[in-house]
């Protein structure tokens, strides 16, 4: 087997149409209370969660979301908020929650594991 | 029967309050509080038992979204390495060489994922994508071998092809890198396949690392699950027989009988055993004095790891998963340009 370098390959080129991580559909309303995200490469993983998140949001009207066919690999999110924020602003405010809610989960996991009040079973 | 936020019910033949509505503009007077303070004060962990393949602990006050996430990250999104390539030099066995391939693609490979990189199909190999292994193996007569003998693992050598038979080929620093933890399969008695005298095995195996969406043999978990946390609530007193009959419809250890004033009185000591059988609610007796509910936020988590990777590390990589797609598509949508006239 040659093995030709020692350092992490270069990351591949990206094609020349590269759908974009994040866009949103045409039709949202004028003042951005309303719109459908589309999410490439996500699934009901980020989707529920993140739907979830949005919603504790008092000022969002409306959220949901839908995987619009099996074989695309991308999320659809609706959000429809009060004038008093836009759509986006609640997507990246869910976004961020999500974030921390997670830290907090590590954080609380950790500090379990670490104090090893636990029965350890050898195997 | 008013609408319980913190439990699932279950009924005889159905199971209601199933969705969370634990939402903003729900409840008239609702105090409880939402977001991210909300969780902070709610959410606990509780490791119950951890060994180097196995872990059960509790994860309370959060949403099923949440912890369903973290159940499909350890499926399918954390990675492992695994067989990907195999060079077939020689295979004179009865096991056709897809066949073997595909099985020796299954065996867990007992190496930290987190010192590799995947390989996408026109990269070189490197000594950070690709883990080495030979298998060699040819099957021989045993020369010490009674004349009667009929065992075939004593008739012949090499009988049996195991996991253990492939061999480690470090490549450039990997010997080094891996001193402390030499690459091997995680255990080295999985049966591969079996040869006669004068067959033979001989092949190159590559692993790389990838994730379970790609393909099952890369999932870290053999499985992880979760349940809810069962509760059992006694309406009434049961008493006397009742009570001796109450205790056979659970599991041992779930329903105790106790003395109070004087009479033998049916206890709800562990719920967290029961396996929610609902055998309570055939009995006509028991009609409206015991329902059985499930804690809607109290998650109990099982992860079952393959032995590559220990399940605590696994369930830790799952959260930090989440938090980068979290952290990618935020970019991408700070990133974002509004155009509201199109």
């Amino acid at each position: 087997m040659a093995h030709e370098s020692v350092q992490p390959p270069p990351q591949a080129a990206p094609l020349a149409e590269v759908e974009p991580k994040v866009k949103i559909l045409p039709g949202m309303s004028s003042d951005m209370t309303a719109a459908t995200f589309v999410i490439d490469q996500e699934d009901h993983t980020l989707g529920n969660t993140l739907r979830h998140c949005i919603m504790q949001n008092p000022e969002v009207e409306f959220c949901g979301y839908s995987i619009p066919h099996p074989s695309n690999l991308n999320i659809h999110i609706r959000i429809q908020t009060t004038p008093n924020t836009t759509a986006l602003e609640a997507l990246s405010q869910g976004l961020k929650d999500l974030y921390t809610m997670c830290d907090h989960t590590l954080k609380k996991f950790n500090e379990e594991i670490t104090k090893g009040d636990y029965e350890i079973v050898s195997s | 029967m008013p609408y319980d936020r913190d439990h699932i019910v279950l009924e005889a033949e159905t199971v209601t309050n199933i969705s969370s509505h634990d939402y903003p503009h729900q409840f008239p007077g609702d105090d409880r509080g939402f977001g991210v303070e909300a969780f902070r004060n709610k959410f606990n962990v509780k490791v119950w038992r951890v060994s180097r393949e196995e872990m059960e602990f509790d994860l309370v006050g959060l949403d099923a979204s949440l912890s369903n996430a973290f159940r499909r990250i350890l499926l399918a999104d954390v990675p492992t390495m695994a067989i990907e390539k195999v060079f077939m030099h020689y295979n004179t066995g009865v096991v056709q060489d897809e066949v073997l391939s595909q099985r020796l693609g299954l065996i867990p490979i007992n190496a930290d994922p987190t010192k590799f990189v995947s390989k996408s199909a026109d990269d070189p190999l490197t000594e950070l994508n690709t883990i080495v292994f030979k298998l060699d193996v040819e099957c021989t007569h045993n020369k010490e071998a009674a004349k009667d003998e009929t065992d075939p693992n004593k008739l012949y050598k090499n009988s049996s092809v195991y996991s253990g038979h492939l061999k480690w080929v470090p490549q450039h620093g990997q010997a080094e890198t891996f001193a402390d933890r030499p690459i091997k399969p995680v255990l080295d008695d999985i049966l591969l396949a079996k040869l006669r005298p004068g067959q033979r095995i001989t092949c190159e195996l590559h692993c790389e690392k990838s994730s379970g969406r790609d393909h099952a043999k890369y999932s870290p978990v053999a499985t992880a699950s979760y349940r809810l946390l069962p509760v059992i609530d006694i309406k009434q007193e049961i008493t006397g027989d009742m009570a001796l009959k109450l205790q056979k419809c659970f599991p041992s250890g779930v329903v105790d009988i106790i003395e109070k004033n004087g009479q033998k009185t049916a206890k709800v000591v562990n719920a967290r055993k029961d396996t929610m059988s609902r055998e309570v609610l055939r009995h006509k007796e028991f009609q409206g004095l015991v329902e059985l509910k499930r804690k809607r936020d109290h998650f109990i988590f099982k992860i079952e790891s393959t032995g590559a990777v220990p399940p605590a590390v696994l369930f830790a990589q799952s959260v930090k998963h989440m938090m980068d797609k979290c952290e990618l598509v935020l970019k991408a949508v700070s990133e974002l340009s509004v155009d509201t006239t199109a």
